[in-house]
């Protein structure tokens, strides 16, 4: 059994979710390979060449990976499945863009959003906004997988695999990188973060927002949001937290006016303590947090923000 | 620019799922259904498309049972023009929805497909891309915007982890919407009863030569482990209490 990762990188560093992805590809009972595609990123490949248990890092360094663009990246791992017995990627938005389009070229059915390996055919994912969890076997020879980053260790940094560079894909002119909004922010990455304070509706304007980002700032956490506050304007998109946004799991979850509508709990219900501060002692969001406050959230937050910082 | 969109019958997402005490499966009888959310966005779009005169026609394709017919109503209801049902009670899995489609995309010959980034019964988030890999077609998924440019391309806005990002397509492509693309209409009475008259065609995967055998079979579905009830703290100061000595997360 031989794997081959999918990186998930800036560039310029490695993001932790390769990590997870590492380790579901080991848990498959083989090798595990890992592949940076990109334009200047030398600097990822070294860090994914720490990983422990990576075989060798592959490198594709070139002007037609810089975007990730997801036509040239399926090009280029379609063109390497040959040596491998499965693919995987982590499932973030460049995962979720670019594997379907290999497992398609490859005319394998592919394994979204995997939380655990049974075997080397067997795998667990959530279903139905995760109120349920399927396990499903896959008949085809080759797999192709993403991995749900939060249900799986990340890997050790304790590795030493050489890094070897490869031909990169033809460019496609079909579709073409215009530009990129990223929200620059100085707090850790929501799916990463020990803390993560997520703010709703009840929040009441993007104004008042700022309460939940003092809050996130003082326990060191990330801020997050329910498709609600992300509609209203209060936060940008990649806040949303949820079935359709992201999956976070932090040892503390502080949910602020958000009801717990079965979308958002799916992106959150495995974090390890969960509190919930909400006006409306009815509020589902109660039925899943540890600890409940039912209270105003500009009576509560301040207070809390006070108690903190005291 | 002739646009056709794919639509699928889901349980409606209010609606809370029952395992079947066997473990076989979802229980799915008796439950409300409803269009999928992000292909009642993907509707929505491409009938604005039309009344912008940006699109000339607006095909809607379901795969499923008879009662997929509903669902195609809908989107007909919408401002659709004509319904393509592909009729099959067996379950199809992503690939060969997307091979389906292929299909119906060259019976059809249409400048953008657009679907649903997933579906909200299996999450998969698939079926857009493989479509576009099997045709050879660029695509642009989870997008929040869409704009006509120069040289007959599309741009497009995609909602990404660390924020948005533009990308420019030349059609044929293929689109998946996110949430925040539009907020669909809710088809009024007339256009109901209108899209009763609408055409409806109907096809078997057979007919159209693609093998729908599944690749995954099912083993078992089980609950997801529950959380346990919490409680109720009376004040700010017991909350930090019981998380800096309690949960020991502060
Ligand atoms: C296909 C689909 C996908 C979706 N995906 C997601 C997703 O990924 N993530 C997501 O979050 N949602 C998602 N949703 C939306 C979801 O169904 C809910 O609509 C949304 O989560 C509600 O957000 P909210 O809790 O902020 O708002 P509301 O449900 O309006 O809740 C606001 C809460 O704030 C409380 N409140 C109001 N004022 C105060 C106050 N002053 N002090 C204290 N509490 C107050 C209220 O009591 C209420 O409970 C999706 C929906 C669909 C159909």
């Amino acid at each position: 059994m031989r794997a081959l990762v999918l990186a998930e990188h800036d560039n310029r560093s490695l993001k932790p979710a390769t990590h997870a992805a590492v380790t579901a590809a080991l848990a498959l009972g083989g090798s595990a390979d890992v592949l940076v595609a990109g334009a200047g990123a030398a600097a990822a490949a070294e860090a994914a060449a720490k990983i422990a248990g990576v075989g060798r890092v592959l490198l594709a360094d070139d002007p037609a990976h810089a975007e990730a663009l997801a036509e040239p990246l399926a090009d280029l791992l379609v063109g390497l499945a040959a040596e491998y017995d499965a693919l995987l990627a982590p499932a973030t938005a460049c995962g979720k863009n670019a594997m379907p389009r290999v497992a398609a070229l490859l005319d394998v059915q592919q394994i979204s959003e995997i939380v655990a390996v049974v075997d080397a055919d067997t795998f667990v994912r959530p279903i139905y906004a995760g109120n349920a969890l399927a396990t499903v076997r896959s008949s085809d020879a080759k797999k192709v997988i993403t991995v749900r980053t939060t249900a799986f260790e990340k890997a050790a940094e304790t590795g030493a695999a050489p890094v070897e560079a490869i031909a990169a894909a033809a460019p496609c002119d079909a579709a073409r990188f215009l530009e990129r909004r990223v929200v620059e922010s100085v707090r850790p990455e929501l799916t990463a973060a020990r803390v993560v304070v997520a703010g709703g509706r009840g929040i009441g304007s993007d104004g008042a927002f700022a309460l939940v980002s003092q809050l996130a700032d003082l326990l060191g956490g990330a801020v997050g949001a329910s498709r609600a506050a992300v509609d209203a304007g209060f936060i940008p998109n990649d806040a949303q937290v949820g079935q359709t946004g992201k999956i976070v799991a932090p040892d503390l979850y502080i949910a602020v006016g958000i009801s717990g509508a079965i979308q958002h709990i799916a992106g959150m219900k495995d974090s390890k303590v969960i509190v919930a501060i909400n006006k409306d002692g009815e509020a589902p969001i109660f039925q899943v947090a540890d600890y409940g406050l039912v209270a105003d959230v500009f009576e509560a937050v301040p207070a809390l923000i006070d108690s903190l910082s005291a | 620019m002739k646009v056709l969109v794919a639509v699928k019958r889901v349980v409606d997402y209010n609606v809370k799922i029952r395992i079947k005490p066997d473990g076989s499966g979802v229980d799915t009888a008796n439950l409300k259904m409803s269009m999928n959310p992000f292909d009642e966005i993907a509707v929505e779009e491409a009938v604005r498309w039309k009344e912008k005169g940006l699109a000339t026609e607006v095909v809607v394709v379901s795969i499923g049972p008879q009662a997929a017919q509903d669902t195609l109503r809908t989107g007909l209801a919408m401002g659709a023009d004509r319904a393509l049902l592909i009729k099959t009670d067996a379950e199809v899995q992503p690939l060969a929805v997307a091979k389906l489609l292929k299909a119906a995309a060259e019976r059809e010959k249409p400048d953008v497909v657009i679907l649903g980034k997933q579906a909200i019964d299996d999450d998969s988030n698939q079926t857009g891309q493989m479509l576009a890999a099997l045709l050879g077609w660029p695509q642009g998924t989870f997008i929040s915007a869409t704009e006509k440019t120069g040289e007959g391309r599309l741009s497009v806005v995609r909602e990404i982890d660390g924020g948005l990002e533009t990308l420019s397509l030349a059609p044929p492509c293929v689109l998946t919407t996110d949430l925040r693309l539009n907020e669909p209409r809710y088809a009024s009475l007339p256009n109901i009863m209108k899209a009763k008259k609408k055409p409806l065609d109907t096809v078997a995967p057979e007919e159209l030569g693609v093998d729908i055998a599944p690749r995954l079979t099912l083993v078992k579905v089980e609950e997801p482990p529950r959380r346990k009830a919490g409680v109720i703290v009376g004040s700010v100061g017991e909350l930090v209490d019981r998380l800096k000595n309690e949960a020991k997360v502060l």
